[in-house]
């Protein structure tokens, strides 16, 4: 079936199967590497994305759902202030190691921040636990978001 | 300077934001997707294997078995006993039998089910402890057994009658699977001129290279390794990418197009390598003032069907089994033995872990039974410069185990935070407890054979330098810490340093990037190379300033007259000169390991050039209603040497201490009695989350060892090894229980907690 929808503030079609999942839309159609798949079964967070505002794991999503959407990935996360904040600070902290984690812990921030700019550690913690690291032991991925959400602040 | 700051790593924005390639990333025009069909049993005789149908499917390019390799059938690891493809027998769940290229993941999976397959199930051994049982089939040599080790030291029967305190325990540990993020996987490319291209996911591409040399029967002039960005590994993309190359290989080659073959998690889970499952028997002798005098200690480690790194794995655990100490009378035995069930291999720590969870459990144990601090029977014992380890190594420099004690303690106020825990009512408990632990960086007497490193390094016309090593990055950090080599070695910023990717065309065969060498290997055969370049640009200039090109001196951006520093010329016009001479500014530098002595039988000799330290204080709670163990906060002290980038030396601490608390609290992964894997996939194999890590305090200690760059030696190993015995004396601590066996899962605590057990 043919579907559209909002990617990263562009409107796109493309032309899906029935079983088709999202992440492979993204990453095989469209071009968008920058979403990872680490487990395909919703257990790891490397294909997280926001949806609609949500953050989701886009290898649950069947991509006929994506039908009228507005999604954003890592590739659009990071052109905004926000995800270039995380990035920023995720880089200056040592949060990232081998990276293939790092995408969706950028999308995961990102969606934090929107719904509490100010976040304590514990929060940063809860709203990250949906997301897998297997290298860092996640201390330099929460100080990173911690960091990334005091200097979005001071900027205000 | 550059060594010695917390430079940015150079791939940290490119991964953050998405761009790094990882080989999942890569798609070609005429790309087929590979896909492997693996057994279903553990082990069976195959008696038909039939794979016309399978061809014959629309989208189907190729499908191959064990006739059908070009090359070898052989994965050749410590020995040749491990096929590509089975043939003949499957030996354990996941064994790979035949190999599909086809056009999309739809036709690859319809060829999979057209394969017609039957295997006659065959008598099985998948308990290690029966290896020898008259009833168990014999799967290797002539006794089931890949490896036995030996350490013999002094007259051990006397040294326990002398004794006045004894103990003897048994411990045990199960599977860990790596659960690197990023799964295996290969891209092979056919080349016009007959040869192959191979990206993919790896630790070590000069092993990938000789396999699939030996696979596809292509001389190795004509096979190029590429590592791709590298999602992790941790010792689990060691020896396994040689097979998902040789498969992706043979696959390309039978297809004539670039065949991408990405492992599914569960098909990762249940046919790549784990941590091998062990049982140690620990007997310990004492004087009644906490002295140890003698350590009696037999290992068992179950290798899997095929030997892959066993022999390798048990030899370090092997070493590290008595722990960081002074002990006059040693006897040990370890053997490695076969089973039907996944091989196991290389896993951070390398078969110490285990070993190591049991001596550090088992000097606790002594401690109680004597009556003393756990801290202050390590004092008594602890190596220190000058001592002899027991396996009769005199230790020199670099003993910083004195200082990660001293200074681990401190920090922790290991002491007063005792008495306040201990002070506190309620149903859940807390307490402390301490592990201190050693590493042999490097290869070792087990791998001389390997122990070598290459680096390339070329100062480009404009003065900016490009190199190119033979280890890998798989995210520890290397390119960042080698570039701070480079640029500390020529005196210009880090910036103007960049590291290549790894091609096996372009450095010489460096060995494996294993063994926490990367830093020390690779970094001494940069220096070497830096130094002969310096000897060049110095050579241009030297004539004009009237010295020999040694009086001269590197840094600040410059050269300069070591005796004059107001002499100087600037990096960039010196390059510029010496281009303008023809003078030589490219260059391979080469370095092997000095030479190790070993005597095996006895096990005596010394067992690896230098050692790196560590200490762990844990806290724990264990809530005694319902078992759950929690470890709130660590302290983890290592000796790395010299930290040539701070930031990284954490991320390495705080990285492997959490993968340490998984394998302490909850990593089980199951292979139930008839062979079967019972919880292949993330949801049911439990990794620490945000929630489950706790505050870590790293401490680096640094006492040089002269022979690493600028003082470094590798470590990064060291920080899983020692969390899992520091969490079980703990435990101890807290609630008087003692975990024999992890992982410490409320299933295994709260049965201990009701009886009050020791
Ligand atoms: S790949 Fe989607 S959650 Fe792991
Ligand atoms: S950096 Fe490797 S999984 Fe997070």
């Amino acid at each position: 079936m043919n579907i559209g929808f909002t990617l990263n503030g562009r409107t796109v079609r493309v032309e899906v199967g029935p079983s088709e999942r999202l992440l492979d839309v993204l990453r095989e159609r469209l071009g968008l590497t920058g979403t990872k798949e680490g487990c395909g079964e919703g257990e790891c967070g490397a294909c997280s994305i926001i949806m609609n505002g949500m953050l989701v794991n886009s290898c649950l999503i069947p991509a006929f759902q994506a039908d009228n959407s507005k999604i954003e990935t890592i590739e659009g996360v990071v052109e905004t202030a926000i995800g270039k904040a995380i990035v920023d600070s995720f880089a200056e902290c040592g949060a990232v190691q081998c990276g293939f984690c790092t995408p969706g812990f950028v999308v995961a921030g990102a969606a934090l921040f929107r719904e509490n700019p100010d976040p304590t550690e514990e929060d940063v913690r809860v709203a990250l636990s949906g997301n897998l690291c297997r290298c860092t032991g996640y201390s330099k991925l929460v100080e990173g978001v911690l960091i990334a959400a005091r200097k979005l602040k001071e900027r205000k | 300077m550059a060594v010695g700051k917390s430079v940015v790593r150079v791939d940290a924005r490119s991964k953050a934001t998405g761009k790094a390639v990882y080989v999942a990333d890569m798609f070609m025009p005429g790309m087929l997707i590979g896909k492997v069909l693996r057994s279903e049993f553990p082990r069976g005789k195959i008696v038909r294997l039939d794979v016309k149908k399978a061809r014959s499917i629309h989208g189907v390019h190729a499908v191959l078995t064990a006739d059908d390799i070009p090359g070898k059938n052989v994965c050749h690891v410590v020995f040749e006993d491990m096929p590509l493809l089975a043939t003949g027998e499957v030996r354990y769940v996941g064994e790979p039998i035949a190999l599909i290229a086809a056009e999309t993941e739809a036709a690859a999976q319809l060829a999979i089910e057209a394969v017609e397959l039957d295997i006659e199930p065959l008598g099985i051994l998948i308990d290690p402890e029966k290896y020898n049982s008259p009833d168990s089939p014999i799967l290797f040599g002539e006794d089931n057994i890949f490896a036995h080790h030996k350490i013999r030291r002094g007259d051990i029967e006397n040294a326990f009658a002398q004794s006045d305190t004894i103990i003897e325990r048994v411990y045990r540990t199960t599977y860990q699977e790596h659960a690197y993020l990023e799964t295996q996987g290969m891209l092979a490319v056919p080349t016009a001129e007959g040869g192959i291209d191979v990206y993919g996911t790896m630790q070590c591409p000069f092993y990938v290279h000789g396999a699939v040399s030996d696979v596809t029967g292509l001389a190795q002039s004509r096979v190029r390794i590429v590592q791709t960005t590298t999602g992790g590994a941790f010792g689990g993309k060691e020896d396994v990418p040689s097979l998902v190359a040789g498969w992706a290989s043979v696959l390309a080659l039978a297809a004539k197009r670039p065949v991408k073959l990405i492992l599914g998690r569960t098909e990762d889970f249940v046919s790549m390598s784990k941590r091998h499952p062990s049982r140690v028997e620990v007997k310990l002798g004492a004087t009644k003032d906490g002295k140890l005098t003698a350590a009696g200690i037999d290992i068992l480690f179950d290798g899997g069907a095929y030997a892959t790194l066993s022999p390798v794995v048990l030899w370090r655990g092997t070493v590290h089994s008595c722990g960081p100490y002074r002990i006059p009378a040693v006897r040990v035995d370890a053997r490695a033995v076969a089973t039907n069930k996944v091989p196991c291999g290389a896993y951070r720590g390398f078969g110490s872990p285990q070993t190591l969870f049991a001596i550090e459990s088992a000097i606790d144990e002594l401690a109680e039974k004597i009556g003393m601090d756990p801290v202050r029977i390590r004092e008594i014992n602890h190596l220190r410069r000058g001592d002899e380890t027991v396996t009769g190594q005199k230790l020199g420099e670099s003993v910083g185990l004195q200082e990660c004690l001293e200074r681990a303690i401190t920090e922790s106020d290991y002491y007063n935070l005792r008495e306040k825990l201990h002070g506190r009512n309620g149903p859940v408990k807390r307490g402390v407890g301490i592990s201190t632990i050693f590493y042999g960086v490097g290869l070792g007497a087990g791998g001389t054979h390997f122990a070598r490193s290459g680096a390339y390094v070329g100062i480009q016309p404009d003065g900016s330098v490009q190199f190119a090593v033979g280890t890998t990055e798989m995210g520890q950090g290397m390119r960042t810490v080698l570039g701070q080599i480079v640029a500390e070695a020529f005196g210009i910023p880090f910036e103007r340093v960049y590291c290549l990717p790894v091609d096996s065309s372009r450095v010489p065969d460096s060995g494996p990037t294993v063994a926490s060498r990367a830093t020390t290997m690779s970094g001494r055969a940069i220096l070497v190379a830096c130094s002969t370049l310096k000897g060049n640009l110095a050579g241009v200039i030297a004539p004009e300033w009237g010295v020999s090109p040694k009086a001269i001196t590197f840094g600040e951006n410059c050269a300069f007259r070591t005796d004059n520093p107001a002499k100087r010329i600037s990096w960039n016009d010196l390059v510029e000169r010496a281009f303008a001479q023809k003078v030589v500014l490219t260059i391979v530098g080469y370095d092997s390991s000095p030479p190790t002595s070993w005597d095996e039988d006895s096990g005596q000799g010394d067992a690896y050039v230098i050692y790196a330290w560590a200490v762990n204080v844990a806290q724990v709670a264990v809530d005694t209603r319902t078992g759950v163990v929690r470890v709130e906060k660590l302290w983890a002290a290592h000796d790395v040497g010299k930290a040539i980038n701070p930031t990284l030396v954490e991320g390495q601490i705080e990285g492997g201490s959490v993968q340490g608390l998984g394998y302490a609290l909850t990593e089980e992964y199951i292979i139930d009695k008839n062979g079967i894997p019972m919880n292949p996939r993330l949801s049911f194999y439990h990794i620490p989350t945000t929630v489950d890590a706790p505050e870590i305090h790293p401490i680096i200690v640094e006492s040089a060892y002269s022979e690493g760059p600028f003082g470094a030696k590798g470590f990064g190993e060291q920080p899983l090894m020692g969390i899992a015995p520091a969490v079980a004396n703990a435990v101890f601590d807290a609630a008087g229980i003692r975990l024999r066996e992890q992982p410490f899962l409320p299933e295994r605590v709260w049965p201990k907690l009701k009886k009050g057990a020791r």
